[in-house]
């Protein structure tokens, strides 16, 4: 008799709490990433808001550009200005305008080609691991002839086969970059296409896609995801150089490599406005490359 | 024979096979892909007969295989064919492939050679001491500019460089534009050079450093490092003889990888400091379609590139006995 109010109270108590406060946090997945982006470091926030300033930039670059793309609104090299901010370039366009659709075109097409980059190479590195056999063998052999011509050296001869076009310059590079994905693609799939599970999909009778995108891909993706963001940066800079060699793309789209290469004379004179684009590039690298560290970090559990 | 002697001949036949299909494919793309030079060099004006000698002239009328030969049997004779600019008009002003780049790859090579003798010996320094002093506050300040340098395209470097040590406005220390005189002496040489090296250098540095840190930091992690620190032995005991025999392979591999990253960035930046080399021919030669001397450059850069990996390979087999014997 004496007890039986004092354990109600603990039950209610208990009630009470697991009402508030669940013992086991559930987070919804929105939460979770909210949780692990509290925790992450100075740089990857960094990193994370600059891309963020970009793809703003990107999509909404008419709203924000003072001019349009190839408006003549001055003089060839007129200096800063109240009109023009950062001066204007060779032909007469806003600098600062230019800056801002460049976003959109460079951004656009490098993301294009590490995406057909991935498509092919994980395809290919993917069918290489579960097969393995003759198509391991010749696929691997291909890769290794291509892979002993230095990337950009390789991507100059076949642009002047080719000649120089958008299509070209993002078919080439995607190919080429390909490689690189089908070697981490077939190394990590492979170390997963011999667990059992996998096995146990085949004898099942599963198809091959199966196999491939729910057993095995879903188990390699952190590397991909990392490597994705490390394949865009050196197929961001290389699209670069190319536009910066003139051989990339092509005026009259604004973008930052070509427009370093049109302006580069007022270095002579002392005016550092071409080194904003060519900043705008290194900006955008470094803040992926911080969070593709942080990220490597996180999903590996890597510590040093 | 010698099984150090019987590997590196294996290896040198497999770099040959890999030059062998490099060239094959760098061939064979010219008959393969679309476009039809000879009208796209000579003009939409060309008249059927200027179009048919000038196939004539540089064997495009012929199949693959047999251009292929000919081409090859020149390249060991050292000739490379001849340009297509210049073709089609009337005064012929031939020029041969090999006499337009042979002057320009010696001053790339210079170039390139001056950038390495800087850079090797200052990036393995830096990323020893990195390794070494791991995770304090000199490690993560060169973390940071590394990450920094690597991430920025060539050019940047190079124009920073340019703005400020080129410039009457800040400090008018070298030239903006490296021209080479033909009978300049090597001091000269080295001045006019000097700002496309120091761009290649602050490059190559950066990638290099973080790459021999991670190497050697792999290195002092392995059980035989712990072991000798457990017993006692000197740091320095540990570093010289347990560590760096060890260490030869993965450090010749960071060099020859990164001297062949290096023929590539100079490709950029012999275009923003208007350096007479290799790259820059190459450049204006994709511009123009000129595949003869697009072949001829690439041909070059990948046999460089090819031999740099080979030379990796023979030290790591040379310095580590364990890599003779492979099961």
């Amino acid at each position: 008799m004496t007890d039986a109010p004092n354990t109600l109270d603990v039950a209610e108590e208990a009630a009470v709490l697991a009402e508030h406060q669940p013992i086991i946090v559930r987070r919804t997945k929105l939460g979770r990433i909210w949780f692990e982006l509290k925790r992450a470091p100075l740089s990857a926030w960094f990193g994370l808001i600059v891309i963020l300033l970009y793809l703003i930039a990107a999509f909404f670059a008419p709203l924000i550009a003072p001019y349009g793309e190839t408006d003549l609104v001055g003089g060839p090299f007129d200096p800063w200005s109240d009109q023009n901010w950062l001066g204007t370039d060779q032909l007469g366009h806003d600098m600062f305008s230019r800056l801002i659709y460049a976003a959109r075109n460079t951004m656009g097409i490098a993301v294009l080609t590490t995406a057909l980059s991935f498509t092919v190479g994980g395809l290919l590195g993917l069918l290489a691991a579960v097969l393995r056999g003759w198509v391991d063998q010749i696929v691997g052999r291909v890769v290794d002839v291509m892979m002993s011509i230095p990337q950009l050296i390789f991507s100059l001869v076949l642009l002047s086969f080719l000649g120089t076009s958008v299509l070209n310059l993002v078919l080439i590079i995607g190919i080429l970059d390909s490689t690189r994905v089908f070697r981490l693609t077939r190394a990590v799939a492979t170390n997963i296409a011999v667990l059992d599970f996998v096995e146990a999909a085949r004898l099942q009778g599963e198809g091959l896609l199966w196999v491939m995108t729910r057993e095995i891909l879903p188990n390699i993706l952190p590397p991909l995801a990392a490597e994705f963001g490390l394949r865009f940066c050196f197929v961001f800079l290389t699209i670069s150089a190319l536009s910066f060699l003139g051989l990339g793309i092509q005026p009259p789209a604004a973008d930052w490599g070509s427009m370093v290469k049109d302006n580069a004379t007022l270095i002579g004179f002392g005016d550092p406005t071409p080194l904003l684009p060519a900043g705008a590039i290194a900006l955008l690298t470094v803040a992926v490359n911080f969070v593709v560290d942080w990220f490597l970090h996180k999903s590996s559990g890597l510590k040093e | 024979m010698n099984p150090l002697i019987r590997t590196i001949v294996q290896r040198l036949g497999f770099g040959l096979i890999t030059l062998f299909v490099v060239s094959v494919v760098l061939s064979l793309l010219v008959g393969v892909l679309p476009g039809d030079f000879a009208t796209r060099t000579l003009g939409q004006a060309a008249t059927p007969e200027t179009v048919a000698a000038f196939r004539r002239e540089f064997g495009l009328d012929r199949p693959p295989v047999e251009r292929y030969v000919h081409w090859l049997g020149g390249v060991l004779r050292g000739d490379f064919g001849t340009s297509y600019s210049g073709a089609g008009s009337l005064t012929g002003n031939r020029r041969a492939v090999a006499d337009l780049i042979a002057p320009r790859l010696v001053n790339t090579l210079f170039l390139a050679g001056l950038a390495a003798i800087i850079a090797v010996p200052l990036a393995l320094t830096l990323g020893l001491l990195a390794a070494l002093y791991r995770n304090g506050l000199y490690d993560r300040l060169v973390n940071l500019i590394t990450l920094t340098s690597i991430s920025s395209p060539e050019f940047f470097v190079g124009y920073i460089l340019a703005l400020f040590l080129a410039n009457d406005v800040y400090f008018q220390i070298f030239p903006a534009i490296s021209s080479v005189e033909p009978g300049a002496s090597i001091l000269d040489r080295a001045y006019a050079c000097a700002l496309p090296a120091l761009t290649l250098v602050l490059v190559i540095v950066a990638h290099m450093m973080r790459m021999t840190r991670a190497s050697v930091i792999n290195l002092l992690a392995s059980p035989y490092i712990e072991m000798a620190r457990l017993k006692g032995s000197a740091p320095r005991r540990v570093i010289v003889h347990h560590a760096l025999p060890n260490a030869w392979a993965p450090i010749s591999n960071v060099i020859a990888l990164n001297l062949a990253y290096l023929i590539v960035g100079v490709v950029v930046v012999e275009k923003v400091f208007a350096y007479p080399g290799i790259g820059q021919l190459m450049v204006d030669a994709v511009r123009n379609q000129d595949v003869p001397v697009v072949q001829g450059c690439a041909l070059i850069f990948a046999a460089v590139y090819i031999l740099l990996n080979l030379a990796a390979d023979i030290v790591a087999i040379a310095t580590n006995p364990r890599l003779l014997h492979p099961r």
